[in-house]
């Protein structure tokens, strides 16, 4: 049997640096006959898409927005208590410019200690990096109808960023106690809107019930996260099969049953006397369901840990308690932080499930709206949907970028 | 050098492993039990004081809601509504993968293509819809695009082939004629002697070494045979057209609105992730294979299909088996929009009194039946591929 020997018919053409745009078009548009006609078709379709979109955005009514802003971002919030949103905002503010701060101080001197030149992250890169997040809060201000929210965002703005430098010029020893600061900041926030005649979480509503669902969810749920995946790789066979079965039930049911479950069937459970209240049974239902993906995701960073790690960290006669908590967890917890901001993602997009119980986030703000007498029948499904569509497309484009850039700066994609 | 000294002494009881492993999983494992216990007394307890029965006996009572879109009455049986309601799920799931597969692995591979707007366009269309949650993609499609529909009395009709108004949705369809039957045993025959053709090329192409071509061979004695029988009986299958006689839709393909929407909107979600997972799984092949590729002058289509494909695939499976997981799972949202899916019914029947716990159970339950068998899938496939490559 003769094998042929390939015959090129013409030497392979030579790749040139594309010279002014026909040239540039040419290969990259028009370089055989079906990526033309692609090509045409295509551009047809978004130039149709484009124009249908701005036609949209010029003639829409934006009135049902304008009106209902408050609505949308904090839900039934009592008017008069206004002040207690700002003081969380700016409670918020704060602890994230601090966190911050330090964050960037502890890798300056972390940077410094081993000899390594540390790139100090500009305005101007931070600025790049949350345009979508800078947009969105011009595009949410253009809908109010005074000028003070404006001015209270521009404050909460330069506050942050007055805390952030703060966080970096903070003394270490000072430093090590951030995470304290935190913790009050949030308690602050949280009290500032429902202590002292305040409204408590199950008044909540709007944007502001959505973003406490998804960080008080993913951070209760943590722990019992945390637990599942030990146990899940834990040699003892009763406490692995008690985490696995957990975990491989919830995974394999929609999170609006969980949702159902917590809204019907926790009462017959629990005993009697004790009644949570419908947005709390709501957030039970969420821990449930996240703790055994934040299981899974935890787990994946425990197999990431190489096993010479453990064996090491026994040779030098460590305990098993003191290996985990000291070798395996600060390894596979840094490891799972792209993996977590991917879970937040997922469960913010999740949150506005508790809208099928009648629960007003932002979703459901969105048909309340347009059950008002003034906007009955106007078929405004289209604007109040794009505007909720806009909140939650900003939010999780700028954390799955943010996540890509984690993932790409600790190296966890490259093992 | 001394030797080692011999310790033979038993540790003391409360340092001993193994009898700290055995407290610690009869500890762990009483636990557990105790807490199940609880919940179940407590259940039990106020399910009796809530007057509500303990057993799966209700399931045999009348129904008591209307679902649309079935002839199933409000007097029929509760279990029947649940077996409407699989159906219902069962509907969205078979039709919704085989779509939502084509569409992300063709928008998976334009995001890689050579033509910058394609790829930008494809970009554009996973970066948008990726990061919108999915219940609000439904509730888009289905309040700003498919409730705008023209209403039933005024339905868009084109030429009797699509009927559209803003309740259903039908398309013209086949019908069995009388003859059908032989019909199907011709192309039983046909299947086998296609098969049969696949393996004599293969054959001959191990035999010879010229190219098998074995689809194109049983693709073409299949369709020639299934033709040649379709005329032989004279037509077997006739065209359905929809009609619309009043306040009722006949004929044709009918599904409800609220169904194609859901399904158009899920479709969409999961195609985004999927292209993702395909794109990615396309970058993973190492670039010196497409070099090879190229290196024995393979066409682009040849390098695709042979080359790089077949590997990225072996990479690209299980997520995607995932993913069909989740678009699963995300047919419960429909619950939003009415379709009567199991979530959807389980939801209205709490509503009307039916004890929730059992109903939750139920619903529960069939939803990880649906997980178990993909999961099953799963790992068939994934034995396979690994006895398939290394």
């Amino acid at each position: 049997m003769t094998v042929e020997a390939p015959v090129f018919e013409e030497a392979p053409p030579q790749v040139e640096p594309a010279r002014g745009p026909m040239d540039w078009a040419r290969k990259n548009l028009f370089n055989n006959w079906y990526n033309s006609l692609l090509t045409l078709a295509l551009a047809a379709l978004v130039i149709w898409a484009l124009v249908a979109l701005l036609r949209g955005l010029l003639s829409a009514e934006y009135e049902i927005i304008r009106a209902n802003l408050r609505l949308f971002m904090i839900g039934e919030f009592p008017a008069d208590q206004l002040w207690r949103p700002w003081a969380a905002t700016y409670c918020f503010a704060v602890m994230l410019g601090m966190v911050g701060g330090s964050i960037a101080a502890g890798a300056r001197d972390r940077a410094s200690e081993a000899g390594l030149p540390y790139v100090r992250t500009t305005l101007r890169q931070v600025v790049i990096r949350f345009w979508p997040i800078l947009a969105l809060i011009a595009v949410i201000l253009s809908f109010t109808t005074t000028v003070t929210p404006t001015l209270l965002t521009i404050g909460a703005l330069v506050v942050g960023l007055g805390s952030y430098y703060l966080g970096r010029v903070l003394p270490r020893a000072v430093r090590r106690w951030t995470w304290l600061i935190a913790v009050v900041l949030i308690a602050a926030s949280y009290i500032s809107l429902a202590g002292f005649g305040g409204v408590g979480w199950q008044g909540w509503g709007g944007l502001q019930l959505n973003l406490f669902l998804t960080f008080a969810g993913l951070l209760v749920a943590f722990p019992f996260g945390l637990l599942l995946a030990m146990g899940r790789r834990s040699s003892l066979p009763v406490i692995r099969t008690i985490s696995v079965g957990y975990i491989e039930l919830v995974r394999g049911v929609p999170l609006i049953t969980v949702l159902i479950a917590g809204a019907f069937a926790i009462g017959f459970i629990i005993p009697r006397d004790i009644r949570p209240g419908f947005v709390t049974r709501m957030l039970i239902a969420i821990i449930a369901f996240e703790a055994a993906y934040i299981a899974e995701v935890v787990r994946g960073g425990l197999q990431a840990v190489p096993r010479g790690q453990v064996e090491a960290a026994q040779a030098v006669g460590l305990a098993p308690w003191k290996t985990m908590r000291l070798i395996v967890l600060p390894q596979a917890l840094r490891a799972t932080i792209p993996a977590m901001v991917g879970q937040f993602i997922s469960l913010f997009k999740d949150t506005t499930l508790v809208a099928v119980l009648g629960i007003t986030e932002l979703l459901e703000a969105t048909f309340v709206v347009n059950s008002q007498t003034a906007y009955l029948g106007k078929g405004l499904f289209v604007v109040t949907l794009s505007f909720a569509a806009l909140i939650f497309w900003v939010g999780c484009y700028t954390m799955s970028r943010e996540s890509r850039r984690l993932e790409r700066k600790l190296g966890v994609g490259e093992r | 050098m001394t030797a080692v000294e011999e310790t033979r002494h038993r540790p003391r009881l409360w340092r001993d492993v193994r009898v700290l492993r055995a407290v610690i999983q009869v500890l762990a494992g009483a636990a557990v039990l105790i807490i199940l216990y609880v919940l179940w007394f407590n259940l039990t307890n106020n399910l009796r004081a809530a007057g509500l029965p303990t057993g799966f006996d209700f399931l045999t009572q009348p129904l008591g809601v209307d679902i649309p879109g079935s002839d199933i009455s409000p007097s029929a049986p509760i279990w029947r509504g649940l077996l409407n309601a699989v159906k219902n799920t069962l509907a969205l799931v078979v039709v919704g993968i085989p779509l939502l597969t084509l569409i992300g692995v063709l928008v998976g591979v334009a995001r890689l293509s050579t033509n910058w707007l394609v790829a930008k366009a494809a970009g554009l269309y996973v970066e948008i819809i990726r990061n919108i949650p999915p219940l609000l993609i439904i509730f888009f499609v289905f309040n700003a695009v498919v409730l705008r529909f023209p209403v039933l009395q005024e339905s868009l009709n084109i030429s009797d082939l699509v009927i559209v108004n803003n309740r259903y949705l039908a398309m013209v369809g086949f019908t069995a004629q009388p003859n059908f039957g032989p019909f199907l045993a011709i192309i039983a025959v046909a299947l086998l002697i296609a098969a049969g053709v696949w393996w004599w090329r293969t054959r001959r192409s191990e035999a010879t070494g010229v190219p098998h071509h074995r689809f194109l061979w049983a693709l073409g004695v299949f369709t020639i045979l299934t033709l040649i029988g379709f005329v032989a009986l004279g037509g077997p299958i006739g065209l359905s057209r929809p009609i619309l006689d009043g306040r009722a839709l006949e004929g044709g393909y009918t599904g409800l609105a609220a169904y194609w929407a859901v399904l158009a909107a899920l479709v969409l979600y999961t195609a985004s992730h999927v292209a993702e997972i395909v794109r990615g799984s396309i970058l993973a092949v190492p670039r010196g294979q497409s070099e090879a590729a190229n290196a024995i002058a393979l066409t682009p289509f040849q390098r695709l299909r042979y080359v790089v494909m077949p590997q990225a695939m072996r990479i690209a499976i299980p997520p995607i088996i995932s993913q069909y997981l989740n678009f699963t799972k995300n047919t419960s949202l429909a619950i939003a929009i009415g379709y009567a899916e199991m979530t959807r019914i389980t939801f209205q029947l709490i509503g009307n009194g039916q004890p929730a716990p059992q109903m939750i159970f139920l619903l529960m339950g069939g939803y990880l039946i649906f997980s178990l068998i993909i999961s099953l899938i799963v790992n068939v496939v994934n034995r396979r591929m690994q006895l398939v490559t290394r």
